[in-house]
């Protein structure tokens, strides 16, 4: 009960965060993080996996709501959300058995690095892949995805390196 | 039968999957097409409300530039008072009021939300259905053109920018007939394009292009920019490359033009195609 609290702010904090202060930063006039899709990196590996999949989705269909882009946002992060358990395999080699003992914090850093880096460069592809919405421009896309991406990535990892206790 | 459930049992997720990108896909498809982006937009109580309060934080940031803008524009409709004060000073002028016809009225809103850096940007204002707000009004600003309204809630409403992919507006080289369609090609906030404007046009660096009027939307004779480089190519298009005079990353305050002709103007256009 305590934890699927604590999953609700994070939901709604990474939420905030992204519609009122991220999305507003435009870095060298276009260049935003997409910090809330960390939820889909953090969220506890459990066998069920439909509530997992549908709150990524309503996470990103709320962040089309604040930033006017339809339905891009939960496109792209339903998409990681869904992929992610092939990641966990390939990178972590989990079995079913050990995902209610999985995460981040108890694995070495490169393989975090890989599983963080792949998911965001994907999400991020998609998601300027769609917001171009044309053929034109690929390279544009590509830039996009890019800068975005290592954005995205030093705040993750700055964000939980702050708020990691250690132990 | 078993066979059936089966299916469903392994790939059950999958399906789920599948379903919401769906979802999303319609969504996303909906959300450019200016007559059926109903559902996601930030034109509703929740989005409309938060941005409301961030605006009202944010606002001492603009305070400076807004007076500014706002002196300025005061000086300019001071001035054109004048010139009607000429022409109603005559001795034994009678103005039949009665005669008189306005055809445009103006609202002033404020916006609560501005993009500006993707291919299809949209802001959202502090003002909408309860205010007499409705599709397609005009969206201007002292400065010059900003948008057309799109989807209003009742407090709310969401513009699509001139900075939009599928924006089209209606604009004309100041002075002269010539007219031409305003689009956005997606890459630079300061500059629009002008296309299908006639070859024999005489264009040149620095001329000013405003609206043309021959729409419903916007009145004749809104300032949009000035013209920045002319492609000397023979494309098919005759694009020129229109720097703004607004500053679409930094908006505060704009007015909202309604037609009180348009249905009028509509009825008639309309019975000429049956």
């Amino acid at each position: 009960m305590n934890k699927s609290i604590n999953q609700i702010f994070f939901f709604l904090f990474l939420l905030f965060l992204q519609v009122l202060v991220l999305n507003n930063i435009n870095f060298l006039g276009y260049i935003n993080p997409y910090l809330y899709i960390a939820f889909v990196f953090l969220y506890p590996v459990k066998e069920e996996r439909f509530t997992f999949l549908f709150v990524s989705f309503l996470l990103g269909l709320f962040v089309d709501f604040f930033s006017d882009s339809g339905g891009i946002h939960a496109f792209a992060t339903l998409f990681i959300a869904y992929i992610r358990l092939f990641f966990i395999r390939v990178y972590f080699r989990k079995m079913p058995a050990d995902y209610p003992f999985f995460t981040l914090k108890s694995e070495s850093f490169g393989k975090v690095f890989n599983y963080v880096v792949t998911l965001t460069i994907i999400h991020h592809l998609i998601y300027f892949s769609f917001a171009n919405f044309s053929f034109l421009n690929l390279s544009m896309v590509f830039f996009n995805t890019l800068y975005s991406s290592v954005f995205t990535l030093i705040l993750f990892f700055i964000g939980t390196y702050i708020f990691t206790k250690d132990e | 039968m078993q066979q059936i459930i089966y299916f469903f049992q392994k790939f059950k997720y999958f399906l789920f999957f599948l379903l919401l990108e769906l979802i999303a896909l319609t969504f996303t498809f909906n959300n450019l097409n200016f007559h059926k982006s109903k559902f996601v937009n930030s034109a509703n109580n929740i989005t409309g409300g938060l941005y409301t309060t961030l605006a009202n934080s944010t606002e001492y940031l603009g305070l400076k530039t807004e007076n500014e803008f706002l002196s300025i524009e005061n000086t300019k409709l001071k001035n054109q008072l004048e010139k009607n004060k000429l022409f109603f000073s005559k001795d034994s002028m009678i103005v039949d009021s009665s005669k008189y016809h306005q055809k445009y009225t103006y609202t002033q809103a404020k916006i609560i939300n501005n993009n500006y850096s993707k291919s299809f940007n949209f802001l959202t204002i502090n003002k909408g259905k309860n205010q007499k707000i409705d599709k397609e009004m005009a969206v201007i600003n002292s400065r010059g053109v900003i948008g057309i309204t799109e989807n209003t809630s009742n407090n709310y409403t969401r513009i699509q920018s001139i900075l939009n992919k599928n924006s089209k507006i209606n604009a004309r080289l100041k002075n002269s007939n010539y007219f031409g369609t305003l689009g956005w090609d997606g890459s630079n906030y300061r500059t629009v394009q002008l296309s299908d404007i006639p070859r024999q046009a005489p264009l040149k660096i620095g001329d000013t292009i405003e609206t043309d009027g021959k729409s419903t939307i916007f009145p004749e004779g809104i300032p949009i920019g000035t013209i920045s480089k002319i492609n000397h190519g023979n494309t098919a298009d005759n694009k020129v490359d229109v720097q703004l005079f607004n500053d679409m990353s930094n908006l505060g305050y704009v007015y909202i033009i309604r037609n009180l002709d348009k249905e009028e103007i509509q009825s008639l256009e309309n019975t000429s195609n049956e």
